[in-house]
This record gives C-alpha cells, structure tokens and sequence, in this order.
C-alpha cells in the first residue's frame, strides 16, 4: 500500500497525525463538540436522560456532559457489549441513555448486544458513534466502512447519518422526541458548520433539497453533502448545474423526496455516501428506484469494497475519491 | 414473597413438584423442549418466587417488583411453569406452548411473555443488563432487585466477566446473580469445553459475595437466597447452584447427558408418573 505514497515534488507528503483528524478543511467554520453541547441543553429539561461511554467519553464529546451532569454519567470502561447491555437495562428501568464509542466497536464488537438488548427489546436507546466511514486514517480497526449497512439492516433502529454541527444540535432533541432505538453516526471535536448557510432545518425521517440543479442530482448523506455542495460550487464554475438531496436519515428512508427528486427526468443521479459501496444509501436509494420504475442513469461515489489504508484523510480521501476535488471529477467524467 | 400469601400456601417442596409437572406437561405438548435443565432448575426457581422474590402475580410490571432476568433463553420452558405455578402465566396457557401465536416460544422473549423481562437465547447478554437494570433502580431510589439466572456454559462468554467486574465496580448490592452449574453444554461436559474451576474463588476475586450450594437441596437454596439478601456488604451476590439434569424423574436423571435430551413420546407420562411417586415417598 505505501509504495504509493511516495512523496511527489512540491507537495508536502502528509501524516496520519492522530487516530482522530479532524475533517474540518482549513479554514473551514467550525463549532465545538456540538453533540456534547446539544445533550446538555437536552439533559436539563430531561432527567430520565443519561450519558455512558465505554471509555471514550473525551473523544464523544460526552465529557461535556460529565461535567455539568456527574451523577448522570456513566463510565463503563472499555467494554463495549456491557454498554450497550447496561444501556438497554437502564432503558428498561424508563432512563433515556445515550451510549457512546466509536462506530467500529458498536457496530462490530457489540453488535448481537444492540441487535438483542436493544433492537428486538425495542429499548429507548440512543447509540452515538464518532468515527463514522472514513474519519480515521489509523486504518480498518478505526473505520467504520460498514456501520450503515450493519444498522440498517436491524430491525427497529432508526439510523442517521448528520452532515455538521448545525445539524447534530437539531438531532439530539429529536432522536429524543422518537421512543426507539437510534443509531447516530458522530462527529466529534472541531465540527463543520456548513448548513446553517442554506436555512436548514433536520426532521427525522426527511429528506431535505439543499440545492436544486438541472444536470445532476446529487443524492448525499454525512460528510459527503458537504462535499457534495462544494463539488456543487466547483462543477458550476465549469458551466455545470448540480443539485444536491441531503438523506441525513438513512432508515427510514424519505422515499417520498428521493422519488420526487429522481423521478424527474435528464439528470444524471449520483449517490455520495461516507461508506462502503456496500448496503449503505447508494444501494438503498437504487433498490426503492428500481422497486418504484424509475431508472434514471445511477452513479455511486462510496468506499471501495476493501481494508482501506492507513495514512492521512485528504490523502485517503482523494485516493477513495470522496473528497471534493474526486467527486467533481467523477461526476464531469460521468457527464462526458 | 408473593404479597398475598396465604396461610394455607404450599410448601416449597409442593412448589418444586409443581414447577417441574408443568414443565413436563409442556414437554408433552411440544413433544421436546430442554427438559433436563428445566427440572434441574426447578427448586431454585421455587425458592425464587416463592421465598426470595417480591412480586404481584396480577400486575407482572408493577414497579416495585423484583426483576428476573432470565440470560439462558433455552430455559423458558422452566421458567414459563414457574411463572404458571407463581400465577403470572394462567396454567391453560401451558397447551400452547411453542404452538404458533403463542405468547409461550421455545426461547424466552420479553415481548411475548408476561413476567419475562428479556430476549435471552444468545447467551451471555442477561448480566450487562442486570448491571443497567441495578444501576437504573438506584438512580430511582427504588428498592427492588435484580436477579438473574445464567448457565455454567455462559461463563465462557467474555461479556459476562466484562460484566462482573462492572457490577463490582459500581458496587451493585442490588443485584443478585444464579449460576445453574449442571456441567452440561451444547457440545458436552461444561468442564470439558472451558474449565471454570475454582468458580467461587474467581467470583471472590471478581469482588461477588459468593454462596455455592446443592441446587437441588430446597433448605440450602432458602439459605443462600437469605445470605445474598441480608448481607451488607455493598458488592453484588451470587449463588452458584449445582444442579442434576433430570432432577425429580429417576429415568432422567440417568439418561446419557446431553445439552437437549431425547424423550420418547410415550415416556411424557412415565415421567410424570415417577415425579408423583417420587414426592409421594
């Protein structure tokens, strides 16, 4: 894998700095652990809520919550299946636990624990995941390439998939407000601020047309809506019309928008996601078209079925073709 | 305790005898079902809800009830003729067992059955929720317990040890744990497929108040479920029951050990016939 990294004259070879880069680009708007914030907010007109961890309060953003509520927060130390175990026990006693660590470990180490205690028991439980997709360039034990399509396929669980703070402060009080288990992809830290520019507003369970277009409708979730809005930017600088259709809510899926939006005829429909190409929103939003008859051209820009590499993110982005620059590209390619 | 005790109310040993006759009778309907443990199990189940536990047999939810988290979901069919004999479940309901439709089904879930508070059948999961559970009813303020049954077998899943320690860690004096050890396992002898020895010695060191005692001998059970509930120490407890497959039915109890015991159709009645017997000597 490294021999293709070498360093090319001129550009700085990049690291992989730490297990938690930041996704925010330079000079990019950013806001503060907005989860962390938002629960607190929550938490204060809420008792019955409660925040646990599995040893990675810091890096959830969920110490922000220690802090002000110490008597509501949980350490469960590093033992993920406990957790989600204990989470759905105090749900089953009428508490609304948060339950935090990163996507790799709720999704793949405890997942016949969310599946049993949680999913089947129909627990109020909210399972809030940092490091979703590709957010890490520590390698495959950090990225979390396949949480969508794990969580989408348990019955009972709503999944989301937030694009920026703006948005992750308005989906804690509504994962709240829906009773049910909710699997809640994170970012922590430093977070984008892109959304607040367009007015948006999150409803669970909806899709939201952030930009309209006339050659190519971008369907998107997470990260990649930003991406998607300033791929948008670049491809209209080069005389092409791109919409986006941002999907935070990737169970249950608004077909209603997706269909509205797809159904119209001549534009190129591209599906950009943080996650494999496997199961996620690409395949979901192909499946309900071709359920529905509708069959426009299809374009998916996803992670490649494969252990993706360690090392920087712009790097491993551009190398995955999700960053800005490769889905412009792609997509003029496609239009050629 | 049930709260409305009578004066009158059978004694434990009656209790025992019954849990294991509906059990059998579910094994008849079904024509199988994990009998073995089920009659293994039956005198801590008796001792359970009718010495250790508080409850309200008409409201299966009533707030401050004892919990009863039943991890190994393989033991339904005792535990759905405890809850029979404790009259959570009305015994006609017995006919059903396992049947389409029926709030009875061969693995225990809690959205199926009155007075089952989990989905068991993927063993190792009833402790972190009993950690969650002890760890709510504190938050509350309540006084209500939770226990939870497990296997020997289920000693082999890492959860459950991940569990252990946490329950030690948040000092959980509401909770108490039973361990069924009857060394018998999917694939064989329980010591066989992952030794556990010495168990009381690993759960002392885990930071548990420990009683191992017959599981099939009602005096020592009420012993310890008395032990567990009057010590003041604040650390989770746990009985570790050793138990005998079979137990109450002669033939049973000598046929070849396996994880789920072949019984032929016409011996349903036999086995009956040897419980009564058995309880009339």
């Amino acid at each position: 894998m490294n021999s293709s990294i070498s360093a090319s004259p001129g550009k700085p070879r990049l690291t992989t700095s730490a297990m938690i880069a930041s996704i925010a680009a330079e000079g990019q708007k950013t806001k503060p652990a907005p989860f962390g914030h938002a629960l607190v907010e929550l938490a204060r007109s809420r008792p019955e809520v409660v925040g646990l961890t599995a040893d990675l309060g810091k890096y959830t953003d969920l110490h922000i919550f220690a802090k002000e509520f110490p008597d509501r927060y949980y350490q469960m130390g590093m033992a993920e299946q406990l957790l989600y175990g204990a989470a759905s026990g105090m749900a089953a006693e009428g508490f609304m636990p948060f339950a935090t660590t990163y996507a790799v470990f709720a999704s793949r180490r405890a997942y016949d624990f969310i599946h049993q205690t949680i999913a089947e028991e129909d627990r109020n439980v909210k399972i809030v995941c940092a490091l979703p997709g590709l957010t890490s360039g520590y390698g495959p034990s950090h990225q979390a390439a396949e949480d969508l399509a794990l969580f989408r396929a348990m019955p009972n669980m709503t999944v989301i998939d937030p694009c920026d703070a703006h948005e992750i402060e308005q989906i804690v009080p509504a994962i709240a407000a829906h009773h049910g288990p909710v699997y809640m992809r994170l970012l922590r830290g430093q977070v984008p601020l892109v959304l607040d520019q367009y007015n948006y507003r999150f409803k669970l369970g909806k899709a939201s047309l952030i930009r309209d277009g006339r050659e190519v409708l971008i369907i998107s979730s997470g990260i990649m809506t930003m991406r998607a809005l300033e791929a948008a930017k670049e491809l209209a600088s080069d005389g092409v019309d791109a919409a986006v259709l941002h999907v935070p809510t990737i169970k249950p899926l608004d077909h209603e928008a997706i269909l509205r939006e797809a159904g119209k005829p001549a534009r190129l429909v591209v599906v950009a996601e943080n996650h494999t190409v496997i199961g996620g929103l690409g395949e979901a939003v192909a499946a309900f078209l071709m359920r529905s008859g509708v069959h426009p051209t299809f374009r998916q820009i996803a992670l490649p079925d494969e252990f993706l590499a360690a090392g920087a993110l712009p790097t491993l982005h551009d190398r995955y073709g999700i960053s800005t620059a490769e889905v412009a590209r792609q997509i003029k390619g496609w239009l050629r | 305790m049930s709260t409305n005790t009578l004066v009158t109310a059978p004694t434990l040993l009656q209790r025992a005898r019954n849990i294991r006759r509906n059990a059998l009778r579910m094994g008849e309907v079904q024509g199988q079902g994990y009998i073995a443990q089920a009659l293994d199990i039956s005198d801590v189940l008796a001792v359970a809800y009718f010495h250790g536990m508080r409850y309200r047999p008409e409201e299966p939810t009533w707030e401050d009830r004892d919990r009863f988290l039943l991890s190994n979901g393989h033991y339904a069919i005792a535990l759905y003729a405890a809850l029979i004999e404790a009259g959570i479940i009305p015994e006609a309901e017995l006919e059903t067992y396992g049947f389409d439709e029926s709030r009875l089904p061969m693995s225990g879930m809690a959205s199926y059955t009155p007075g089952m508070e989990m989905s068991g059948g993927s063993l190792g999961l009833g402790l972190s929720i009993a950690v969650g559970m002890g760890l709510g009813l504190k938050r509350k303020g309540s006084k209500s317990r939770v226990f939870t049954l497990f296997s020997d077998g289920e000693l082999d899943e890492g959860s459950k040890w991940e569990a252990m320690m946490s329950a030690a860690h948040h000092k959980l004096d509401n909770l108490i744990a039973i361990i069924d050890v009857n060394n018998q396992q999917a694939d064989g002898p329980s010591k066989q497929m992952m030794g556990f020895e010495p168990l009381v010695e690993k759960l002392e060191a885990f930071g548990w108040f420990v009683r191992r005692v017959d599981g099939n001998d009602l005096d020592a059970v009420v012993a310890a479920f008395d032990a567990a509930s009057s010590h003041t120490e604040p650390q989770p407890r746990v009985i570790v029951a050793d138990t005998l497959m079979g137990k109450g039915v002669p033939f049973l109890e000598q046929r070849e050990k396996n994880h789920f015991i072949r019984v032929e159709a016409h011996e349903w009645k036999l086995a009956l016939a040897e419980l009564d017997a058995g309880d009339r000597s």
